[in-house]
């Protein structure tokens, strides 16, 4: 009965693409500038976040470190020493963070940066916003002890917020605005009032159109997420371990 | 780039989380349960209006070990038609591409509570009988469990009793081995074996490898699935788990509350099933259920050489009845012959 969903189902997974680990150790300069793109599209913001809040940079400085940070993790060879065996990326990159703003030797190694290795548009303007008043207020910065966790929860937020926006573009070319829509007030405003009777009452469609739609869209949203998360994992296992992070099946 | 809230990550996991039935005979009910490899679900066969359970992946593809062991899982029930383990309805992919099947929803207790409430040890010792015999069955049809602890055995309300969790079972012989064999291969150790459960000890977790692969659970796995032996393991393997299954269920407090006192009989069956050379076990689990029925109606045990003080303990026990009818009536003939010489 249930044979034929077999291959259907498993069709909807394009191949694994490995990794951007492989590519950020590759001596192709292309490939290399594509590993820093997707490392930098998933990391810079909690990087950027932790920098102001961990080490109390003004916005300037957070700015230029951590444009600087991803370019010597490509530059310098960084990741040859991570063992995805031993740690996470996200938890070696940390470390790797707190070193680099130990070292850093001020304005004159961050001249020499020049421009931006990435492609990526880094938003920091809006990062700023999103941490609010976090910096000046000594009670929001985190404990020691809860750096990690917020690194993590960061990493999280920047790594759903790629998934969403990658869930935009698909349902704009696939012509399901509406779709999207849908998913965007009941799932990402946050709001608890809404319901599907709203929904379906607001759009002047049937509550299974609503049911139907937002199946899809977080059916959509989990596979682009999945697959931005291979992007950045280097092993099998180490991706089975962090889905289950990111989407806190280790919790439950 | 939107900003997502605490409120709007939460709701993208939760959303993400739940298995997408669309196209399939199931509605989604509630969360029953999470193991190693996925999540279990209470849900509704929409066409034979009945509740089912639903296990599932966490992730996607049909291609990896754990889409592997499941659908493995689901074939080596589906081979396993037997009153003491849990039936298996359908196999599949859903259209989020995670792997599932469902089997029998079973309502009841797990053993670890279930057992609080059983008082007589007699009764205790018929319900590991039961485990017996499913454990039997399935060796029998060529199958180590390989992960048999209290957690895994189900009580239903009429007091049946249902082996569960067969993901890390181990095929002997048959068809299901081919698919089998490669995942084998990749089971890691990552902890030494403890002693057999006493019963207090926290080590129900089955130990799973990066992989999410489960691989036994310490107290309750053998030597020599501990060490990694895999193709060393035969149901003598499981036969240690069981006797450490058996040692839990008697040492267990009673809803009296009293601590049960093995006597020497249980005790050297224990040590029997979990002697740590498999050659000083039971050799099949029958020789083991064989023992526990002999102790049951108070004969001699194969696991103990007894003493003259020990058969003579066994023989007033099984006839004690009669030992005492005999003795008040030999005590009322010597007061009745002292009373007429007065």
């Amino acid at each position: 009965m249930s044979e034929d969903r077999v291959p259907e189902g498993g069709e909807r997974f394009p191949p694994t693409r490995w990794s951007v680990i492989d590519a950020a150790r590759s001596g192709d300069q292309a490939e290399r500038a594509r590993a820093m793109d997707t490392l930098c599209a998933a990391y810079w913001k909690p990087v950027y976040k932790y920098v102001r809040l961990r080490w109390n940079r003004p916005l300037d400085d957070a700015q230029d470190l951590t444009q600087g940070f991803f370019v010597q993790l490509i530059e310098r060879g960084l990741l040859d020493k991570y063992q995805p065996a031993k740690s996470r990326l996200r938890t070696f990159l940390r470390v790797c963070v707190d070193s680099y703003v130990m070292n850093e030797d001020k304005a004159a190694k961050r001249l020499k940066r020049g421009g931006s290795f990435s492609h990526v548009a880094l938003d920091f303007a809006g990062a700023e916003e999103e941490l609010g008043g976090a910096v000046m207020d000594p009670a929001a910065i985190p404990s020691p002890e809860s750096l990690e966790e917020f690194f993590e929860k960061e990493w999280v937020r920047g790594l759903f917020e790629l998934a969403v926006e990658d869930l935009k573009k698909y349902c704009d070319t696939g012509e399901r605005e509406r779709t999207f829509r849908l998913f965007e007030e009941y799932d990402l405003s946050g709001d608890e009032t809404i319901s599907y009777d709203k929904l379906a009452a607001e759009y002047g469609i049937p509550a299974t159109d609503v049911t139907n739609a937002l199946a899809w869209a977080r059916r959509e949203f989990r596979r682009i997420a999945l697959e931005r998360l291979r992007e950045i994992c280097s092993t099998e296992e180490e991706f089975l371990r962090e889905a289950r992070a990111v989407f806190g099946w280790e919790a439950k | 780039m939107k900003f997502l809230s605490d409120k709007a990550l939460e709701r993208l996991r939760t959303g993400a989380d739940e298995p997408d039935l669309l196209g399939t005979r199931y509605r989604l009910l509630e969360r029953v349960a999470r193991g190693g490899m996925g999540v279990v679900y209470a849900a509704e066969d929409q066409k034979l209006e009945r509740r089912v359970a639903l296990k599932v992946l966490d992730v996607p593809g049909t291609d990896g070990d754990l889409a592997n062991r499941l659908i493995r899982e689901a074939r080596v029930l589906a081979r396993l038609e037997h009153p003491g383990i849990v039936p298996v309805h359908d196999v599949g992919t859903l259209a989020d591409g995670r792997v599932f099947y469902t089997m029998k929803f079973v309502e009841g207790q797990r053993l670890d509570k279930f057992i609080a409430t059983v008082e007589s040890l007699h009764d205790r010792l018929r319900l590991f009988s039961r485990v017996c015999d499913a454990a039997a069955f399935a060796h029998a049809r060529g199958v180590l469990h390989r992960d048999l602890k209290p957690a895994n055995i189900m009580v239903g309300p009429f007091g049946e009793v249902l082996v569960m969790d067969w993901g890390l079972a181990k095929i002997l012989h048959g068809e299901v081995a081919e698919s089998a064999a490669p995942a084998d291969h990749e089971v890691t150790i990552y902890e030494k074996p403890k002693k057999p459960n006493d019963g207090n000890s926290d080590t129900t977790s089955s130990v799973i490898t990066g992989h999410g692969t489960v691989m036994g659970t310490p107290g309750y796995m053998s030597p020599e699935q501990a060490r990694g032996e895999i193709e060393a393991l035969d149901a003598r393997s499981d036969i240690f788990s069981l006797g450490a299954l058996l040692r839990f269920i008697l040492t267990q407090r009673t809803p009296s509350g009293l601590n049960p006192h093995l006597d020497r009989s249980l005790e050297a069956i224990c040590a029997k099933a979990c002697a740590e050379q498999p050659g000083s076990r039971y050799s099949t689990v029958q020789e083991f259920g064989l023992d526990i029925s002999r102790y049951l109606d108070g004969q001699a045990v194969g696991a103990l050489r007894e003493s003259i003080l020990d058969k003579f303990g066994r023989f007033y026990r099984r006839y004690r009845f009669f030992i005492l009818l005999i003795l008040a009536y030999l005590v009322m003939r010597v007061l009745l012959v002292l009373f007429l010489k007065r």
